[in-house]
């Protein structure tokens, strides 16, 4: 199984696998998501044609797991722990403090497809709690006040773009 | 392995091989090395028992990264370019220590190897500076490594001394942090995959699984099944193939153990698995692992190819007929793959939810055949147990509990980390000896240990033995190894609401007392945490209904929930309530949060002499809940008064009182 290319086609992906049995579905949907974002329509029934299952086992199985998406992603993917460790050192916090400042709550993309927001069961570095991802960059022990400027960051990272 | 680092794999290979593993092991680019055709000298430099050129060691394991290694590193490597120092770096996982993260090691030639924390992208070359003076830097140093023939540095403890190891026994963690994990050479220079060749030369499939049982290790993820009894249900069954499964799907909010070895020192899962496996005549082996991982898959995917590439893996291992493929499969995100028959199920494509046992998996599992899944820390136990022998695994623990074990301290705590200890450690003494006690020395209230399935450790139990059984006398469980410390501003209420809002989400669907029991627990929680202007009369009948059945519910759902995670549900909730009742007393009949976490129980005052009537916390209020003239005192009206607190907020004459209980004012 090779690497999927970012903004591979299905098809493409799919010929990694030789004619894939039931268990290489979630691998599958995986590398699909990996490269296109999310998980389209028409993504599931090429897949679904592809392992000849029906969709709706598809759809059964990737609406079940969290890492599942079926709208497109944000450029930023911003992850809140929501974790035991992250809790009591207020995370929650965190989280309302993100959501005021992008207006936007859980689950969702900002208007301008910049950032998304998810709140995920555990990063796993407990010890400097609370954290975030951002694309997978770690931003540890963290205030309400600090994450703000972390996302001003981002925010001005795009406006000087586009003055260039 | 650990007590005589001199054993390697060349004291076990029979004679047939051992030129080829000399050949592989002289296949090496690094310069450094090259000078030396002396396997033992190899070994000794691999060992890092001296460098020939200074070595810096930088912690990038996830928590590292978290704290800004990777910025760090950068920095470092900027500072050895601009004083022209020639120095090898070395990419290192988590030695445990979270709370000094970033920490860089530095080992130059003829000295031991010392630790700093704290290293920052602006003092790291500074700290670069002093060492190459061979000056301890004072404000960040750790400890040293005690290494035989090396000067010691002068005023550094000795890692065996350090207030956070020096109560630890590191088995599984030995390498964590030391080694570099993409190095397969270092793990075999630190006796690694001895444990291997040992098995495949002198022992029978039988044997190890005696081996196993007799030592008394029992399952690390939770239940605590001896792993030993386990293999031999499924080596006695005579089918052609078998499967076994690591389980690294570490869901356990607050827990991170898992990850800190397989980043660290993937290797030791690897040769864990390769002996398991052996043991109970599997032909394939998954490492089922969370797709929140990334660095973890990452550098397991290369321990794999590695062990391929030395033939610890794959067909006929090490000229014996018995052959192995490791297959990782990146779990989707969902809790309750952990139980051993959803796993099974998300592996074989389908959505992760347990079925009824029997039959168990150990009889008919992954694709009917027969499958044993442990989890990584009883893996990594394996080979030091095949090696060393049973009785010396149980030397230490307690009657029922032997070895180690590894926890995730985090939390309220000073020092929080990777503890490795002896099963059979009070509480007390990880969270005050090692743990160094409480964040800015507020008072204990708790700890959380087991995660959503366990309970919770008040202050009058804090001497109890970490011990499976001892652990269920007071209503809390082993679990997989989080720790988590809670303090007087910790509201318990709260605690018991996040676990049920987490075991809610994650319920499977299947069986009705899991799916819907844990929703009403949330309810019932949700309504006692929520303030009095956001409910009317019925809502208020139904808060009291709510109170009256919640321990009722409860007990149905322990009793006929399908699965483990549905089974111990309603344990954070049972055990909050029976070691906290006056903090659930003061919640229900005073409507009040005694920790003042509980947001909409709280009542915010404008304090009319420290008010200056500047009007901001007016303008701020989002529900027009504040009035007063400028330059007069306001004042806020507690029925529109929506709990925001932004008016405390933004207060700059700290006028807004926060009022949580009747006492405080």
């Amino acid at each position: 199984m090779n690497a999927p290319i970012k903004n591979a086609s299905i098809a493409e992906i799919l010929k990694n696998y030789d004619n894939p049995s039931r268990d290489k579905l979630i691998p599958v949907l995986q590398d699909v998501q990996n490269a296109q974002g999310y998980l389209s329509q028409e993504a599931m029934i090429e897949i679904s044609n592809c392992l000849k299952l029906p969709v709706s086992k598809v759809f059964g199985v990737a609406s079940f797991y969290n890492q599942f998406k079926f709208q497109p992603r944000g450029k930023y993917e911003i992850q809140v722990c929501r974790g035991t460790a992250c809790h009591v050192q207020g995370s929650s916090r965190v989280l309302d403090a993100i959501k005021k400042h992008l207006k936007i709550e859980a689950g969702e993309t900002t208007r301008d497809g910049l950032f998304t927001l998810e709140v995920v069961a555990c990063i796993g570095a407990c010890g400097l709690a609370p954290v975030i991802s951002i694309n997978g960059e770690f931003y540890a022990s963290l205030t309400p006040e600090k994450v703000v400027k972390i996302l001003d960051q981002y925010i001005n990272k795009k406006e000087s773009k586009d003055d260039e | 392995m650990m007590n005589n680092p001199n054993i390697t794999i060349f004291d076990y290979l029979p004679e047939s091989l051992i030129s080829k593993y000399l050949e592989l092991f002289n296949d090496e680019n690094k310069e450094e090395l090259k000078s030396f055709d002396n396997k033992d000298n190899q070994l000794k430099l691999l060992r890092r028992e001296d460098v020939l050129k200074p070595v810096i060691f930088i912690g990038t394991g996830t928590c590292g990264l978290g704290a800004g290694a990777a910025r760090t590193l950068n920095s470092i490597k900027a500072h050895l370019e601009s004083i022209n120092i020639n120095a090898c770096i070395t990419e290192v996982g988590c030695v445990g220590l979270c709370y000094s993260e970033p920490i860089v090691d530095i080992q130059l030639p003829g000295f031991s190897r010392i630790s700093i924390g704290n290293v920052t992208a602006d003092n790291a070359g500074k700290i670069l500076d002093k060492i190459f003076n061979q000056e301890v830097p004072e404000d960040n140093v750790l400890y040293q490594y005690k290494i035989d023939g090396l000067k010691s540095w002068n005023n550094v403890p000795y890692a065996e001394e350090h207030e956070f190891l020096s109560r630890q026994t590191r088995w599984v963690l030995s390498n964590c942090g030391i080694i570099d994990p993409l190095n397969i050479k270092e793990y075999i220079a630190k006796g690694g995959y001895s444990a291997i060749v040992k098995t495949l030369k002198d022992y029978t499939q039988e044997d190890v699984c005696n081996i196993v049982e007799k030592s008394g290790l029992r399952g690390r993820g939770g239940g605590g099944f001896p792993a030993g009894k386990k293999w031999k249900f499924a080596l006695n069954q005579k089918e052609e193939q078998k499967f076994f499964i690591c389980n690294a799907d570490e869901g356990d909010p607050g827990a991170f153990m898992d990850r800190a070895v397989i980043e660290g020192d993937p290797h030791r899962l690897i040769e864990g698995l390769i002996v398991s496996a052996f043991a109970i005549g599997a032909s394939n082996a998954y490492v089922y692992i969370r797709a929140e991982y990334p660095l973890a898959i990452r550098n397991l995917e290369k321990a794999i190819k590695d062990a391929k590439k030395w033939g610890f893996l794959g067909k006929n291992i090490l000229g014996s007929d018995y052959s192995l493929d490791i297959i990782i499969k990146k779990g989707a995100g969902a809790f309750v793959c952990g139980e051993e028959t959803a796993l099974i199920h998300s592996i074989e494509g389908k959505r992760g939810m347990p079925r009824p046992r029997p039959p168990f998996p150990a009889i008919k599992g992954l694709f009917g055949k027969p499958t044993i899944i442990n989890n990584v820390e009883t893996l990594a136990n394996i080979p030091a147990i095949v090696l060393k022998g049973a009785e010396w695994f149980s030397s230490i623990g307690t009657e029922n509990s032997k070895g180690t074990k590894v926890f995730a301290l985090s939390g309220k705590v000073k020092r929080t980390g990777l503890v490795e200890v002896e099963m059979g450690t009070s509480i007390r003494d990880i969270v005050f000896t090692i743990g160094g006690g409480i964040l800015k020395d507020q008072a204990y209230k708790a700890v959380q240990i087991g995660g959503p399935s366990g309970g919770c450790v008040p202050e009058n139990h804090l001497d109890i033995k970490v011990d499976y059984e001892s652990l269920k006398t007071i209503g809390a469980m082993m679990g997989s190894g989080g720790l988590v410390v809670m303090d007087e501003h910790n509201c318990m209420v709260d605690v018991a609401r996040f676990f049920m809002d987490f075991i809610q989400r994650e319920s499977c669907g299947k069986c009705i007392p899991c799916r819907e029991g844990t929703k009403r627990m949330l309810e019932i929680l949700n309504s006692i945490t929520r303030g009095r202007q956001s409910e009317n009369n019925t809502d208020a009948l139904e808060r009291f209904t709510g109170i009256v059945q919640l321990e009722q519910l409860a007990s149905v759902i322990q009793e006929s929930s399908l699965c483990g995670l549905g089974q111990t549900a309603p344990n954070p909730v049972l055990s909050t309530m029976r070691w906290f009742k006056e903090e659930y007393d003061s919640h229900i009949y005073e409507r009040t949060c005694p920790a003042g976490v509980c947001q909409e129980l709280i009542t915010y005052q404008i304090n009319p002499e420290a008010c200056k009537g500047c009007t901001l916390c007016a303008k701020k209020c989002p529900n027009d809940a504040i009035v007063g003239k400028l330059k007069e005192a306001h004042y806020i009206l507690e029925d529109k008064c929506i709990k925001c607190g932004v008016c405390a907020e933004v207060c700059k004459f700290n006028a807004v009182i926060r009022k949580y209980s009747e006492n405080i004012i």
